[in-house]
């Protein structure tokens, strides 16, 4: 039997476990029906463990200890965060196989919780690219329309939530991959803070800037799994040891009063008129709600995208190093010789879009080009986060559009780098300065979503729910249901 | 700044990167990041005198850790996931003496 | 100096493994002689997702050799990545200090052959990862083992301020030396825990530059460096000579033929894109850091040879000798300790270990360490020799006894050791050897010396050789007297 969690949010799915009117086993058993009838169409998920969750679930159930909001509910796990036995390949042929021997640290601390995971959601390989078109595996497709993409690179986290194959997934972001996605599949994803979760387990893209963040259909659900897997771990240096956060804290509350920047460049760059006059109207009901609204300029956002290609590029084409046929995944069969080894095995187990980052890193480390590429973006970099901190001195948030477009064809972009790069121009700052950011529904047109991103101070996530909640309330765009869901 | 970026750069570039191009592999990759590079190379507008880059945007000084040994029993586990390994340590097809 | 015409110019990058008891990067145990792989992770392996946390110990042990040196510590301090593919280092970069290394200019004082002291400058030091280790097999395989991946190195880094073959192997041994009372190392060459990076140019005598450079990588011994650099002197010179330019070259030293090989030629710097490492969190070291590790840090060779001299009145060669390695002048405190009070021991101590104890040692190529002696025992046998329960003649005997771990009281006793300095035994044999010699008596008495050595021995005969010489001596004469 197929399980309609359009209907439920954790919080009840939760109370419904406890009161015993479900069991872990039935929603598990649910969620896979849901995944039976809808992905083979949709193909959310690289591949599916329904013997592992079902344990898992089961063995929830015999324990009976429902009291994390967590425990015994479904989810869908990126597949470039480990997950010990379970294969974890980052949609890349080169980890075709790979079975990481250990948990990452959500991973652990989901599992700590009770949480069941159903398999591993689809992405961009190795995170690398904005439609999920770079995948070894499988297409997914967008929920709302199976001719346009799902965005990327957590695009089958995103689209396994918005059809209600699962209540929630984590997803990842580098330079928007769960905003985009979630903008482009009308739900919540959340980029917080870097530092704000453990990156142990998360197979890295650009190390200064990789965060792991939740993706759900309502504002609610959202900050209660970022509360899940948030907080300092010791085995991540960069991770911040902050005191536990409750970021539904200020769910509720008004927002008047609140001082929300419009920074005129997110209109700008490339727009399309829908998604601005939508953002626009967006805008207009948090100012109805009494919030103070004000344009702001941040001057350094138009080269946001160049210097994000070249840091992103070159930390990528320093970790993606590792991947070299000797110790584990994927190794040429062919290959004779260790230089044959390396070489066969990276050029047979990346893909175009992987292989063309690791080529820009590589060149703009080089001796040659390391001052005009490197250092040089690592200098813009700066003057971006001055920009966000000037804003910040006298705003409580920045609010503007996602995505620059609305969710195009599959094969539309793919064969041109340059589009699909600015695409990400409206995300990618946030990136650059390590702030937290999210995407919520700002309405349909044409039957697909338009995104409404949220931007916050460092380590404010919960003024960010605060108004993406008020906002929520306003605007009931939960309700609608995409036309897979008719499968269950 | 250089204004664009050749072929034999490109192929150089690869073979750091330690990826095998086809001829028309290399000339396809030198158009797309002649592109990229094109559009990083806006970078050069912008006036970074005196500004110090950013590497980093953690806030954390000193996360160190504590000098205690833990095993964390993986090594058979390690070993099988090696594409070959024996007598317990990583097979790999013999290193070109240079120098280790 | 070959040739009177040239001048060598000698930069020496040495890595010595710091004996943390985990790695720098990861909690697996840094532990030598272990099964291939066993003390890896995921995080050793590079595993996809694994994250490197910096060891404080290994920073800490870093700042002591810096200190030891006399270099200043950076304050500021952020890693960074040195990129480049091989089998041994699994996330294809290694963990460096670049741009920021912990510790800059510093020196070390060098005695040099002819006895003069040359300081040679430091350059830097940072700290780092050393790589796995790879063997070669005959079947067309090489095989690695993870194990010391990962384990923490301080790279010390000289100015180019040494001038010959013999300057390069006396700065190597005293460097040694440092770092070995830092307690940071046992820095075990054949154990690969300190090996050297050699650059050497030559270049005609008052040229204002230094020659190209050539450079020979790991080298494990100090006695090869000199040799490798000898050759090098002599080839380079031979070079220029002949009109040709010294290519910049990677060299291999061959031990067998004295004499190094082209390995590759370099063109340029290789191009390892270095950059800052993201995973780690930057490291700020001030003051009060530096005060703690200041104050943990063990006093150091030169320290430790002046106290011996000035403290327990040792000769200053002795007390060098003592404070070659930390284990030998540790087991001398030890065992000076163990004496207490008696500090006129010490002498004897110092002149055991520097005498029977070395000799013993380089007879059977041991470790102090790794012999059955104790402080307590070579105190023992001190204490006896001291207070004279037994001679020195006998202390040899006692001596092979604690070198295999006995209890020198309980030894000397049982083999009847012990000698006999009691009046009451010794008087009885006096009175009866005098007795049966008067004609002894009246030679002494005419003055005749001879005599009196005539009566110990055969007082000594009686006594079966453990009558107490000193004793017995002045209870003999004072008995002469009277008669």
């Amino acid at each position: 039997m197929t399980y309609h969690f359009f209907e439920q949010d954790l919080t009840s799915l939760h109370q419904a476990l406890q009161a015993g009117d479900v069991t872990a086993e039935a929603l598990t058993k649910g969620a896979f029906e849901n995944i039976k009838a809808s992905d083979p169409d949709l193909e959310a998920f690289v591949r599916t463990h329904e013997e592992s969750a079902l344990a898992q679930a089961r063995a929830v159930d015999e324990k009976g200890d429902f009291s994390h909001f967590l425990a015994g509910i479904p989810m869908a796990m990126k597949d470039n965060i480990a997950t010990a036995g379970l294969e974890t390949t980052a949609a890349s042929r080169i980890l075709q196989g790979f079975k990481p021997v250990y948990d990452a640290t959500v991973t652990k601390r989901l599992k700590d919780a009770g949480a069941v995971i159903t398999g591993k959601a689809n992405m961009d390989e190795f995170a690398m690219g904005g439609s999920s078109e770079t995948s070894y595996y499988k297409q997914t497709k967008n929920a709302w329309d199976l001719t346009k993409v799902p965005g990327g690179s957590s695009g089958g986290s995103a689209a396994a939530v918005a059809a209600g194959q699962v209540p929630y997934a984590l997803g990842s972001d580098t330079g928007g991959s769960i905003r985009q996605p979630a903008a482009f599949n009308g739900i919540v994803g959340m980029k917080p803070t870097y530092g704000r979760v453990s990156r142990f387990g998360l197979f890295a893209m650009a190390s200064s800037m990789d965060q792991i963040g939740p993706l759900t259909r309502t504002v609610k659900d959202n900050a209660l799994v970022l509360s899940a897997i948030a907080g300092f771990d010791e085995h991540d240096a960069t991770s911040v040891d902050l005191p536990a956060t409750d970021f539904t804290a200020k769910m509720g509350q008004s927002i008047a009063g609140l001082r929300i920047a419009v920074p005129k460049e997110y209109f700008q760059e490339g727009i399309d008129p829908v998604v601005a006059s939508q953002v626009r109207a967006a805008i207009a009901q948090l100012k109805d709600l009494g919030a103070q609204v004000d344009e702001v300029s941040l001057p350094h956002t138009h080269y946001g995208v160049a210097a994000y290609y070249v840091l992103m590029a070159a930390e990528a084409s320093s970790n993606l190093q590792r991947y070299d046929g000797i110790r584990y995944g994927y190794r040429a069969p062919e290959a004779k010789t260790l230089e044959e080894v390396y070489r066969e095995t990276r050029s047979t187990g990346f893909g175009p879009e992987v292989k063309r980052r690791i080529m820009l890193g590589t060149y703009s480390l080089s001796a040659g080009a390391y001052d005009a590429f490197f250092k040089k973006a690592a200098q813009v970099r700066t003057l971006i986060i001055q920009d966000f901190d000037q804003v910040f001195e006298k705003y409580d948030l920045i609010v503007g559009p996602t995505t620059p477009t609305q969710p195009y064809g599959i094969g539309e972009e793919i064969g041109d780098p340059k589009a699909m790069y600015l695409g990400d121009a409206l995300t990618i700052p946030v990136n650059l300065a390590g702030l937290p950011a999210m995407s919520i529904n700002a309405g349909f047109n044409a039957g697909l979503p338009i995104g409404l991103q949220l931007i916050g101070k460092a380590f404010d996530e919960a003024t960010l729910y605060q108004v993406a909640a008020a906002f929520e309330q306003e605007n009931d765009f939960t309700k609608a249901l995409p036309d897979i869901a008719a499968k269950y | 700044m250089a204004a664009s970026i050749s072929k034999e750069e490109v192929a150089h570039v690869a073979d750091l990167a330690k990826l095998n191009f086809s001829d028309q592999e290399l000339e396809h990759y030198t158009g797309q990041l002649q592109e990229i590079v094109g559009i990083c190379e806006k970078l050069a507008a912008v006036d970074t005198t005196g500004v110090a880059p950013t590497y980093s945007v953690t806030p954390n000084v000193n996360h160190l850790r504590a000098d205690e040994p833990v095993d964390w029993q993986q090594q058979q586990a390690l070993l099988d996931q090696a594409p070959e390994s024996a007598a317990g340590l990583i097979k790999v097809p013999a290193i070109l003496k240079q120098e280790d | 100096m070959v040739n009177e015409n040239f001048e060598t110019t000698i930069g020496l990058e040495v890595h010595v493994e710091m004996q943390t008891k985990s790695k720098l990067l990861s909690p697996a145990p840094v532990h030598y002689g272990d099964a291939p792989n066993a003390n890896t992770n995921v995080i050793d392996w590079g595993y996809p997702g694994v994250l490197p946390m910096a060891n404080k110990g290994a920073i800490e042990y870093g700042m002591r050799v810096a200190l030891a040196l006399h270099a200043d510590i950076t304050r500021d301090i952020r890693w960074d990545r040195k990129n480049y593919i091989y089998p041994d280092n699994p996330k294809s970069y290694q963990t460096t200090q670049k741009q920021t290394p912990l510790a800059r200019n510093g020196y070390l004082d060098v005695k040099m052959p002819d006895g003069s002291v040359k300081r040679i400058g430091i350059d830097e030091l940072h700290v780092e990862e050393d790589a796995g280790k790879n063997t070669h097999g005959e079947d067309g395989y090489s095989y690695v083992d993870l194990n010391r991946q990962g384990t923490p190195l301080i790279e010390i880094v000289s100015k180019p301020d040494i001038a010959s073959p013999d300057e390069a192997y006396a700065y190597l041994e005293q460097l040694r030396r440092v770092i070995l009372f830092t307690g940071v190392s046992e820095a075990k060459m054949q154990e690969g825990q300190m090996r050297a990076d050699v650059n050497v140019s030559i270049a005609p005598a008052g040229s204002p530059d230094y020659g190209t450079r050539v450079e020979m990588k790991n080298v494990n011994s100090f006695h090869y460096v000199r040799s490798a650099l000898q050759y090098e002197e002599k080839r380079q010179a031979q070079v220029i000579r002949s009109g040709q330019a010294v290519a910049q070259q990677t060299r291999r030293y061959d031990e067998p033929s004295k004499a190094t090989y082209l390995m590759r030629t370099k063109e340029g710097d290789d191009d390892y894109r270095y950059f800052p490492e993201p995973d780690l969190a930057p490291i700020h070291i001030d003051q009060d850091w530096i005060d703690r590790v200041k104050a943990e840090l063990p006093k150091s060779a030169a320290d430790r040879q002046a106290d011996y001299v000035n403290q327990l009145g040792l000769e200053p060669y002795d007390a060098e000798v003592l404070t070659q390695t930390l284990a030998m002048a540790n087991f001398f405190d030890a065992t000076v300790a163990a004496l207490g009070e008696d500090k006129a021991g010490a002498k004897r101590v110092a002149n055991t270990l520097i005498g029977d104890v070395n000799a013993y040692l380089n007879k059977h190529q041991v470790e102090l360490a790794a012999t059955d002696l104790t402080a307590e025992h070579l105190a023992g046998m001190v204490r006896l020799i001291e207070d004279g329960t037994i001679s020195t003649k006998q202390g040899k005997k006692v001596f092979e006894a604690i070198m295999a771990g006995q209890e020198p009281a309980t030894y000397a006793k049982e083999h009847g050791l012990v000698q006999i300095s009691d009046p009451e035994t010794l008087f009885p044999w006096i009175n009866e050897v005098l007795d049966a010699n008067p004609q002894s008596i009246e030679d002494f008495k005419g003055g005749k010396d001879r005599a009196v050595g005539f009566l110990v021995g055969q007082l000594m005969k009686k006594s079966k050789g453990q009558a107490n010489p000193s004793v017995l001596n002045q209870l003999l004469m004072a008995e002469l007297q009277k008669r």
